[in-house]
């Protein structure tokens, strides 16, 4: 036995509610953020992320009303993402009870961010997301403000040279999101995340284009990666918790499975 | 109701434990005043970070002595959990409170044990305690580190992940048998945790500790 691969649900929040969106904008109410986060939870989600998609475009931090009313429901780990972009504002977010932290364009801004974050609460509290798309060249490279679509802004650097520069400077995880297989449900990117695991020596989470629980056995059994993050299969029912991590054990995947062990009536 | 001192060692997840301890009909305070951590029912040490920051803190806030005053059960967690042992290796070598023999190390990575330890990973009971009453082998904790104590004498359960380590910890001796400690995250461990927190709030795990 060894440590379980992770089933990630990510919610996006905005104003304190879970919001859906289309194409980034439109965004749907899809319910109050304590209840669908309960509901993952009974559900045997081994973690939640909470992306504040108000924040980081308007340049605000995270209202942390939430964070805390979260913090007061759930006893399962959940990191923040989003509009973080200070020591004191992720203090803030760890106080209110979230367990990490996620930075993306604000590391790669500032990438000195991410060492003072380590320093102050340790790496494990720090979370490096990386928005990652194949040039025509043929290279990954980085992406900034993807919350926005008309202000992302494609960036030299190689997705795996800033893997390498992220985890010298603190990194404790890090989520590699797959632009190019976002939203489309065709699979997570295995190569892309494969060439990155190579790399990366903390956790590594992917993040981008499931669809159906096969996807979920093929980046864990191809890409070796620590854990699996989605949003709209989870949300629509389309793959639930329970049937997907039987699935996984099935296939030899090491999961946690609570609905088995009666924990989830606790 | 069951009063918890939550002592302020410095750490992020002290709002998380407290939050637990709540739900589970305690009242939770945080708090570095010597009378009022000497008063409570029940002591936990929590702390996430750093062990040299943790130590560094106590010491600040003159807490080391009051620390050994305390009768009452005392839990460490996570960080809070190592600071119980002789010295860690983080930060250059610190020393520790010394209640528990043995020293802190890095846990060892190579290419598919990756630091930190970051997930769900299986307890392996060696001892029967009533900490660990309603918990199995085989069940999860979530545990979040780069750091361990070794598997000795005072290990209750174990834990492996590139080495097995120690994952509940009591103290053996007159002096320390009202301490416990815990490399996991009770409050963040859903049922397994509960059920580790709701055992230390019980009335059960004092028998054998004089108070």
């Amino acid at each position: 036995m060894s440590v379980a691969r992770r089933i990630i649900p990510c919610l996006d929040v905005r104003d304190g509610r879970v919001v859906k969106g289309t194409q980034f904008r439109d965004h749907v109410d899809m319910g109050d953020i304590v209840e669908l986060a309960d509901r993952y939870r009974l559900e045997g989600a081994d973690e939640l992320v909470f992306y504040d998609i108000t924040a980081s475009p308007q340049g605000r931090a995270v209202d942390i009303d939430w964070v805390r009313r979260v913090a007061r429901a759930i006893d399962i780990p959940f990191c923040v993402a989003g509009g973080i972009s200070s020591v004191e504002q992720a203090r803030a977010v760890l106080h209110a009870g979230a367990d990490k932290i996620s930075i993306n364009t604000p590391a790669t801004q500032r990438p000195e961010l991410i060492s003072e974050l380590a320093e102050a609460f340790g790496v494990q509290c720090v979370v490096v997301g990386i928005d990652s798309l194949r040039d025509p060249d043929g290279q990954w490279r980085i992406r900034q403000f993807t919350g926005n679509p008309d202000a992302t802004r494609a960036l030299e650097t190689t997705t795996l040279d800033w893997v390498a520069r992220v985890q010298e400077l603190g990194a404790g995880e890090i989520v590699l999101n797959c632009m190019g297989s976002d939203g489309v449900r065709a699979g997570y990117d295995l190569e892309q995340l494969s060439a990155v695991r190579a790399v990366c020596h903390v956790p590594l989470v992917a993040s981008g284009g499931a669809g159906a629980i096969d996807h979920f056995v093929d980046v864990f059994r191809e890409s070796d990666v620590d854990a699996a993050l989605a949003a709209s299969v989870f949300h629509s029912g389309q793959v639930p918790i329970p049937t997907l991590k039987d699935s996984l054990a099935e296939a030899g995947v090491e999961v946690r499975r609570p609905h088995l062990e009666g924990e989830h009536s606790a | 109701m069951v009063q918890v001192a939550l002592v302020d060692s410095g750490g992020t997840n002290i709002g998380s434990v407290a939050d637990a301890v709540e739900r589970l009909g305690g009242t939770a305070r945080l708090t570095a005043d010597p009378a009022e951590i000497l008063r409570a029912d029940r002591v936990i040490l929590p702390g996430v970070g750093a062990a040299g920051a943790a130590m560094a803190r106590l010491n600040e806030l003159d807490l080391i002595a009051v620390l050994r005053d305390v009768r009452v059960p005392m839990l460490g967690v996570c960080v809070g959990s190592q600071l119980l042992f002789e010295h860690s290796e983080e930060d250059g070598g610190v020393d520790l409170l010394g209640y528990l023999p043995g020293r802190v190390t890095r846990l060892p990575g190579d290419e598919h044990i990756r630091i930190p330890h970051m997930g769900w990973n299986t307890l392996e009971l060696l001892a029967d305690d009533p900490i660990l009453a309603g918990i199995s082998t085989g069940e999860r904790g979530y545990f979040v580190h780069s750091y361990a104590a070794p598997v000795t004498g005072t290990t209750l359960a174990a834990c492996e992940h590139g080495t097995r380590f120690a994952a509940v910890v009591r103290g053996r001796t007159a002096e320390t048998a009202h301490i416990w400690g815990c490399q996991f995250h009770p409050e963040k461990s859903a049922a397994v945790g509960s059920r580790l927190l709701a055992n230390f709030l019980s009335p059960a795990i004092s028998e054998g500790v004089t108070a």
